[in-house]
């Protein structure tokens, strides 16, 4: 039985490793300065990351000596930007696993990959009657595209529950998949708690009982575990670039190729097409005939670069680091009375990722922000584009603490003191 | 790099913990409600006119200490005031805001003051003048929809 794991452990001597964060901090240049007088400390990655030199060079290499439009030109630069852009989508593709890079759509970001199902997928299926199953912990950018296209069609939006403690209730979401429920759509990761939802049961829970597609948003998972949509058993799987150390500006959706193949265009226009008369047009197949126009080309280019810098540093050593994080910050929170985190895991429990979402007695977590802010330590304070979840906490807002694979135990020491700081002012 | 303790003075937390005029009010000559969408804060002002005098003046709702100290102190300063009166008052409170010297011309601030340190906070001042827009609105007559900060 010890042969075969030291054999894996040979082929793979970096995942044993600790994370050298001092070495990966220098590949960063934002995170070296100062902010009101104090080192910056970046605690807000969960709503946008860093990114690496790398990535920030490739972009600019891009525009510096090659771009043109992709899928355009027969001259020498539109061929290099095709072939670096067509080879961005083969990286991320297989970053999270999925069989084809044709499975992979480039988008602008989750938001609008969730929009594209909804409305090429969803909205042609729907019928009056119809449900749409979410869960009480989605982002609105999970909601709204539901809701929009359940207006359109005369379906429902369904949410499934979550429990006290921020982990999705498996038994009532069972309960409310049926023969009606024609799209389930959920986080893998929750935004405001960092919950890690289940997927491939949940998946297999959905096909038991439904036809159902099984839609995750997947923004917050991919930039802090494995990926690989194969495993998880969904149909759709949606991310940001600029949450998972990448640009802004790009994001890519993956899909089943059969699902993708039978689906209408998401917008009209160039690149989309195979010929186009004023009578009528033929699309293109998956997946240019959803990238109409001209795509965001560098920042898609960089987002390869930025795959290939997780996975050199490995997910596996990223997670456990980031864990420990979360480990450091709520063993020490948790010793102050006068702060509550909320939907932290229990023991049997959904895990968490690295997610902190807090409370303070009688301060509100905009001061709190405030004051954080003035130390140099940047956090998100509000309700996180999950009101609902906010009204099923019964809080208006949180302070949350969200972390990358460059932020260190001293930086999580900081931003405690940094409560104790709000403490002495507000007392 | 501004002092928080010039942000968070001791009346500006008095009022955050114990804020004056704080409920509904009944009855009522109009009302108007105040929302952060980036936050969430959410203010309503009952406003009870006497002829031209403002009689009652009352506010509910959540919000930051910034945006509750900021309602508390506004309607123990407008309560009484004839209506030309808290219109300058408002917009006295506004130019302070946003650091436009031109419209301070009138009103004396007075206690108001207190909040002057906001203005060195700039993603902090739709807290403070949230409550003073929703006043507005009800002194014109209030309004069915909410008044934002956007």
């Amino acid at each position: 039985m010890t042969a075969p794991a030291r054999v894996a452990e040979n082929e793979r001597p970096a995942a044993a490793e600790a994370l050298d964060v001092e070495r990966l901090r220098a590949s960063f240049p934002i995170l070296d300065q100062e902010v009101h007088g104090h080192p910056l400390v970046y605690l807000d990655n969960a709503a946008s990351s860093q990114r690496p030199e790398a990535v920030i060079e490739a972009v600019s290499d891009c525009y510096r000596t090659y771009y043109s439009n992709a899928h355009r030109g027969v001259h020498a630069l539109s061929e290099r930007s095709t072939d670096e852009y067509e080879a961005a989508r083969g990286k991320v593709a297989r970053f999270v696993g999925a069989a084809r890079s044709s499975e992979l759509v480039f988008t602008r970001g989750t938001t609008e990959s969730l929009n594209l199902v909804a409305q090429s997928y969803a909205r042609p299926r729907l019928r009056p009657g119809d449900e749409v199953l979410l869960t009480e912990m989605e982002h609105h950018s999970n909601i709204v595209p539901w809701q929009l296209v359940c207006e359109q069609t005369g379906a429902r939006v369904r949410a499934a529950p979550i429990t006290d403690d921020g982990d999705l209730d498996l038994a009532a979401m069972a309960g409310l998949v049926g023969e009606r429920t024609r799209v389930v759509a959920l986080a893998h990761v929750s935004n405001a708690l960092g919950t890690v939802n289940d997927v491939a049961a949940i998946a297999r829970l959905v096909r038991d009982r439904s036809e159902a597609a099984v839609v995750v948003d997947g923004a917050q998972a991919v930039p802090h575990m494995k990926v690989d949509v194969s495993a998880l058993g969904c149909d759709f799987y949606a991310f940001s670039g600029h949450k998972m150390y990448g640009p802004g500006g790009v994001g890519a959706l993956w899909g089943r190729g059969a699902l993708l193949a039978a689906m209408p265009p998401y917008h009209g226009g160039g690149a989309m097409i195979t010929r186009v008369t004023f009578e009528r047009s033929e699309y293109t197949v998956p997946p240019h005939r959803f990238e109409a126009g001209t795509p965001s080309i560098a920042p898609a280019i960089g987002l390869g670069v930025a795959v290939e810098f997780l996975e050199s540093i490995g997910l596996e050593r990223i997670e456990r680091h980031e864990q420990a994080l979360l480990s450091h910050s709520l063993e020490q929170l948790n010793d102050l009375p006068w702060v509550q985190v909320l939907g932290q895991p229990r023991d049997g429990g959904s895990p968490r990722a690295a997610v902190v979402s807090l409370v303070i007695d009688g301060a509100h977590p905009h001061d709190v922000a405030t004051i954080l802010d003035e130390q140099g330590i940047a956090i998100r304070a509000g309700h996180h584009c999950a009101q609902p979840l906010m009204e099923r906490l019964g809080v208006p807002a949180t302070v949350r603490a969200s972390f990358g694979m460059y932020n260190t135990h001293e930086e999580v020491d900081r931003l405690v003191s940094g409560l104790h700081e709000v403490r002495r002012i507000f007392g | 790099m501004s002092d928080l303790r010039d942000l968070y003075q001791q009346v500006i937390l008095d009022h955050y913990r114990a804020p004056r005029n704080f409920g509904a009010l009944e009855p009522v000559s109009a009302c108007a409600e105040g929302y952060n969408p980036l936050c969430g804060d959410q203010v309503k002002v009952y406003l009870r006119m006497d002829g031209d005098r403002v009689e009652g003046l009352t506010f509910e709702g959540v919000g930051c200490a910034i945006s509750t100290a900021s309602a508390s102190l506004m309607t123990e300063a407008v309560r009484g005031l004839e209506r030309p009166q808290a219109e300058a008052l408002i917009a006295s409170f506004l130019a302070l805001m946003t650091g436009d010297g031109n419209g301070a011309a009138g009103a004396d601030l007075g206690k108001l003051e207190v909040l002057s340190g906001v203005k060195d906070y700039p993603v902090r001042i739709k807290c403070a003048t949230l409550a003073w827009h929703a006043l507005r609105a009800a002194l014109e007559g209030g309004d069915s929809e909410a008044v934002t900060t956007e």
